[in-house]
């Protein structure tokens, strides 16, 4: 019962954006570097440490969840506390019921015999086939009957596990890579061969992260595929980049959940820009009577003139005119219509989803003209974007756009057409504005254009001799608000210096910031609510606030950021902006604005989330007000933020074999209609815990948990968000270990689906969010814990994890299959110093910059032909790729370019030498490297081992 | 027993124990509304925060009676409720006006399920006391 739109025929496409499809998986060759690999080679820069765990109090009370109840621990909720080192095997469970209980004792560790724990077990031994042997050995690339036999004695154990593994056959082609796999080699000593076999076979293998060195397939982390038994259901799947969930099979009781110890989530990006998108129009737009769920490809046709919801199983009448084929125009099988076909699709609204007639498209720019703001040059950058881009600006002929300076008064500009120039009238009672004129504040943008663009070009110099250096940003909004409070819209601040006088005035809070965690938190959270109560009442107003700060000193991020968050808006920070001396950031910021513009927009928009009975959304992750307890209300919603939801298992759900969640996001687009745009996803439902921990999508889990930390970390302080971390780790690491059967005292065993989920943690364990010292300032702070709750996925797990290529071997890469250009086929190496050769150059792909890193041995062949410099010592920083006309250099702008083509805007590129003062933007990344006060990620594993078990 | 001053703060506490009693139910109707998608959470907080120091103040007060008379017992009883009653205004979320609901974070499953179980807890807590004040007075 979403609230209700227009009525417009007019077939509008969606935003088409040039998007690369997603690289063709391959198989990749055995890796003949295969024996180095099977010793743990430790990089210098990665000496143990002996003295790890000091930096890490690994106390065990923590984790995300306050749990609903006693302990404040755990990931889930109602699972009781976590693993500890002192107690390890007794406490991995502690609150699972008996019979999971058992499968955890002592005794069955020790003689690795795990019971019965699945219902459905078969334990007669499988026999072993020679035949799987081979196989195994082929894929391995190498025989290795001699690290198969000191285990005899163990085979005989693992025979009984047989039956236990074979379930992850059905993880058959789940796994979106192979290439680990053959890069393993002795770590498999506790299994016997069979086991073995099939496991390489099917891709399942486990890996031990302290020996295995290369985790990153060369393509890149895929998303596990969504498998179900019939073959029809695999392909109209919702994409996984804009539905995914953390499961790809969801566990069908609340226990099952707790025992794999993984966090159970949605992350949807759901107005994200699509190349092919079916929009639909019709009278009735077919819904579940009960539920209210759209008609989507998982529904049941009963018969021809009904079909079964299947969220929640009620069997609904089909329209007459549901049968009807619009492509085909012919009667009949209702299965041939798009909706049924389409797991992502668009209907036009019919007048009955308006509450009010849909808004004009309203743009208000709330300008911050302090000397310190003026002093930047942003004006000029703003206005000049403005009056190249303003044909691009979304909206109908109703559009209207509005302007409003603010220093410590309040200027704002009558744009009245009538005027030869606009008139400034300026308010100086901040404490109770009031809008000085009724009209011609906000005008339209097509017929007013001349005045706006008068105004535009006057703008940057008006206030150049300004010395007023106080900024009344609450006022400011105030009156915005007031001014867009009959229609809605979007307001757009740019804000330079802390608001200091007037309702909403700050202090700096970083001043008086010592080490001290209770500081830190509470400088984390907002200092007043005089935002917040001001987005509540935009949001009500179908308002959004979007916020850029271009700030050199601190704003405070956290308190002024609950404008945006609680609206719907998003938040832009372009730390030490400045138009002239730091001209990175302004070619971002021009680049990141004009995409702000000019992408699509929908207005007063509400999206509702729902999923199969028995499944419930339990807490929510983004920018958004939560109007009630599935519908979050967006003002405005645009293509670039993601969300996130944490779903809990209230029902058992054996008897389904698919859940599904459906998303459906009702809003005006900027030509006035009303649209509603609806992705649904399904998967599989399983019973036992071993399927559960093959489907889990690493990436995914990332997301949720970066989202549950950043919530952790506001309500109970960064060191126990730190912990919290840690602690997902171990219980995840935790569960998958007792699921298999290898020396517990040997190895460090991960899943492949989840061996870079230790990786992911230890980096944003040292990412300016959540590093312990306070070195980081506290606006980058805060704005890396707003990022991550909004971004979409990808982007996330890249600014978490930036990717790293090594492309000085460009004449000797194969090109990329699947473009049309000439694109070599760089492999995705890690962020570790050893892999850093000395006559390399290597490519650093950020979300917000992309860094070529040029080694000091690098061959004169590639200066000259790619840098366009005689040799390495001639070289210097450079911004751009010289465009020279020869193969190498035409193969790597084409592979920058299409880095660049997909992030949702273009970003700088900066060129410099390893020697250069630049350095640190690309060392600085190097992650797995131990840091100054951080451990290296062979340390963080040492120290994950002594706590899984 | 003669008509003393316990006497007499028995008999305050159990009129005002029946406010609390209904301040308490009101407040289980109030989260089931929101449960249910009756409510908009913003004006469900406008109603709520208001009624939240009365409803302390009520019961600091005749707690105040119960220790000026003496009543050593019943205010061990009530200690534990004035003590989280403290502690939940004091840890409340930055706001500017009084209360202590914030309509951002009350549709959090956890702080719905939180402080429904809260207004059964008081509930059940102070229709107990009510019978040992009427049994005292």
């Amino acid at each position: 019962m979403e609230p209700q739109p227009s009525y417009n025929p007019t077939f509008i496409p969606p935003a088409i954006r040039h998007q690369r499809p997603p690289p063709q998986m391959t198989f990749q060759p055995p890796n003949p570097k295969q024996s180095d690999m099977s010793r743990p080679v430790i990089p210098q820069a990665n000496e143990p440490s002996q003295n790890i765990h000091s930096s890490y109090p690994s106390s065990g009370s923590n984790a995300f969840y306050p749990a609903a109840g006693s302990t404040p621990s755990g990931l889930y909720p109602n699972a009781g506390s976590h693993v500890a080192q002192t107690q390890p095997q007794q406490q991995l469970y502690p609150t699972l019921p008996t019979s999971v209980q058992s499968s955890v004792n002592p005794s069955s560790i020790a003689n690795h015999y795990v019971p019965n724990q699945q219902p459905g077990f078969v334990s007669s031994p499988s026999p072993v086939s020679p035949q799987h042997t081979n196989l195994q050995n082929y894929s391995n690339g190498q025989p290795q009957p001699q690290q198969a036999q000191p285990y005899q004695q163990q085979h005989i154990h693992q025979q009984y596990h047989q039956p236990q593994t074979t379930h992850s056959y059905n993880g058959y082609g789940q796994q979106g890579d192979y290439h680990g796999v053959n890069n393993l080699s002795n770590q498999m000593s506790g299994m016997s061969v069979t086991h073995q076999g099939f496991n390489k076979l099917w891709g399942t293998d486990s890996i031990n992260l302290l020996e295995q060195k290369n985790l990153i397939p060369p393509h890149g982390i895929k998303s596990p595929e969504i498998r179900f038994q019939h073959e029809y259901m695999n392909s109209i799947n919702c994409s996984p980049d804009i539905f995914r969930c953390t499961l790809t099979k969801i566990p069908e009781t609340k226990n099952l959940l707790q025992k794999s110890r993984l966090p159970l989530g949605i992350l949807i990006h759901p107005f994200k820009d699509l190349t092919q998108l079916p929009v639909i129009q019709c009278s009735t737009i077919v819904r579940c009577r009960s539920c209210r769920t759209y008609i989507n490809p998982y529904v049941y046709f009963v018969d021809s003139k009904r079909w079964k919801c299947n969220l929640c199983s009620r069997v609904n009448d089909l329209p007459e005119e549901f049968q009807y084929d619009p492509v085909t125009k012919t009667y009949g099988d209702p299965s041939r219509r798009p909706e049924v076909k389409s797991a992502t699709i668009e209907f036009l609204a019919p007048a009955d989803y308006m509450v009010r007639p849909p808004q004009a498209a309203v743009y208000l720019y709330l300008l911050d003209i302090s000397s310190a703001a003026v002093d930047t040059g942003y004006l000029k950058q703003v206005c000049d974007t403005l009056l190249e881009q303003m044909d691009l600006i979304p909206g109908d002929s109703r559009a209207q756009i509005g302007f409003i300076a603010y220093d410590s008064f309040i200027h704002f500009f009558n744009l009245a057409e009538s005027l030869n120039q606009p008139h400034e009238q300026v308010v100086c009672d901040i404490d109770d504005i009031f809008i000085p004129c009724p009209d011609n504040l906000l005008v339209s943008l097509t017929e007013n254009r001349s005045i706006v663009r008068h105004l535009l070009t006057q703008l940057p110099t008006r206030y150049l001799e300004s010395s007023d250096n106080i900024s009344a940003l609450g006022p400011a909004l105030q009156a915005a608000q007031k001014l867009l409070a009959p229609i809605g819209g979007r307001i757009t601040v740019f804000q330079c210096t802390l608001p200091t006088i007037g309702p909403g005035a700050l202090t700096n809070r970083e001043l008086n910031l010592k080490n001290a965690s209770k500081e830190l938190k509470n400088a984390l959270n907002p200092s007043t609510d005089f935002y917040k109560k001001l987005a509540l009442d935009c949001a009500t107003q179908y308002i959004a606030v979007d916020l850029f700060f271009i700030n050199n000193q601190y704003v405070d991020i956290s308190s002024i950021s609950c404008a945006a968050k609680f609206s719907g808006g998003c938040i832009y920070h372009f730390p030490n902006y400045h138009y002239t001396n730091n001209p990175a950031q302004s070619i971002l910021f021009e680049q990141a604005f004009q995409r702000y513009i000019t992408r699509k927009i929908g207005f007063e928009a509400v999206m509702r989330v729902r999923c199969s009975r028995g499944l419930s959304i339990h807490t929510f992750h983004g920018n958004f007000f939560v109007r009630s307890t599935d519908l979050l209300s967006l003002p405005n919603c645009n293509p670039d933020s993601g969300f996130g939801m944490q779903v809990s298992i209230d029902e058992s759900l054996s008897d389904f074999q698919h859940v599904c969640f459906q998303a459906a996001l009702l809003y005006t687009s900027s030509k006035g209609e009303r649209r509603i745009r609806v992705h649904t996803l399904c998967l599989p439902v399983v019973g036992n815990v071993n399927d559960v921990l093959n489907g889990v999508d690493q990436q995914c889990v990332m997301g949720l948990v970066a989202k549950m930390a950043v919530d952790k970390s506001l309500d109970s302080g960064l060191n126990d968000a730190r912990e919290a971390f840690i602690n997902v780790v171990v219980d995840v690491l935790s569960a998958y270990s007792t699921t298999q059967n290898s020396l517990p005292n040997l190895a460090l065993i991960a899943s492949p689906l989840l061996k870079m989920f230790p990786l992911y943690t230890h980096s944003i364990l040292r990412s300016n969010g959540f590093r312990s010292d306070l070195q980081v300032r506290l606006d980058d702070r805060v704005h890396f814990m707003n990022q991550m709750k909004t971004l979409p996925l990808s982007t996330l797990i890249q600014s978490i994890y930036p990717d790293l290529y090594p492309i000085h071997n460009v004449a000797n890469t194969p090109l990329a299959l699947d473009c049309d250009e000439e694109v070599p086929d760089f492999p995705l190496i890690h962020l570790c110093s050893s892999r850093i050769e000395a006559q390399g150059v290597y490519v650093m792909d950020k979300p917000e910059l992309i860094v070529i890193y040029v080694c000091r041995s690098i061959s004169k062949e590639f200066c000259q032909n790619v840098l366009n410099v005689e040799n390495y010592a001639n070289f210097n920083e450079l911004s751009e790729l010289p465009e020279l006309d020869n193969p190498l250099s035409l193969r790597i702008r084409n592979f920058i370019n299409n880095l660049q083509m997909l992030k949702p805007h273009f970003v700088s590129v900066r060129i410099f030498r390893e020697d250069s003062r630049e350095r640190m933007l690309f060392v600085r990344n190097l992650v797995e490297d131990r840091g100054e006060s951080s451990s290296s990620y062979y340390e963080f594993l040492q120290q994950l081992k002594t706590m899984v078990h | 027993m003669a008509f003393t001053f316990a006497a007499f703060s028995y008999i305050i506490a159990l009129i005002l124990d029946a406010f609390l009693i209904f301040f308490s139910i009101f407040h289980i109707i109030a989260f089931d509304e929101l449960k249910t998608d009756y409510k908009n959470p913003i004006e469900q907080c406008q109603s709520l925060n208001p009624l939240v120091l009365p409803e302390y103040g009520i019961h600091a007060f005749f707690n105040i009676l119960f220790l000026i008379s003496g009543e050593w017992f019943s205010l061990l009883l009530n200690a534990p409720l004035l003590a989280y009653h403290i502690n939940r205004y004091r840890t409340r979320p930055v706001m500017s006006g009084l209360g202590i609901y914030d309509p951002t974070s009350i549709m959090n499953t956890e702080v719905l399920n939180k402080c429904q179980r809260e207004g059964w807890i008081k509930y059940s807590e102070l229709s107990q006391c009510s019978n040992y004040y009427l049994s005292c007075g």
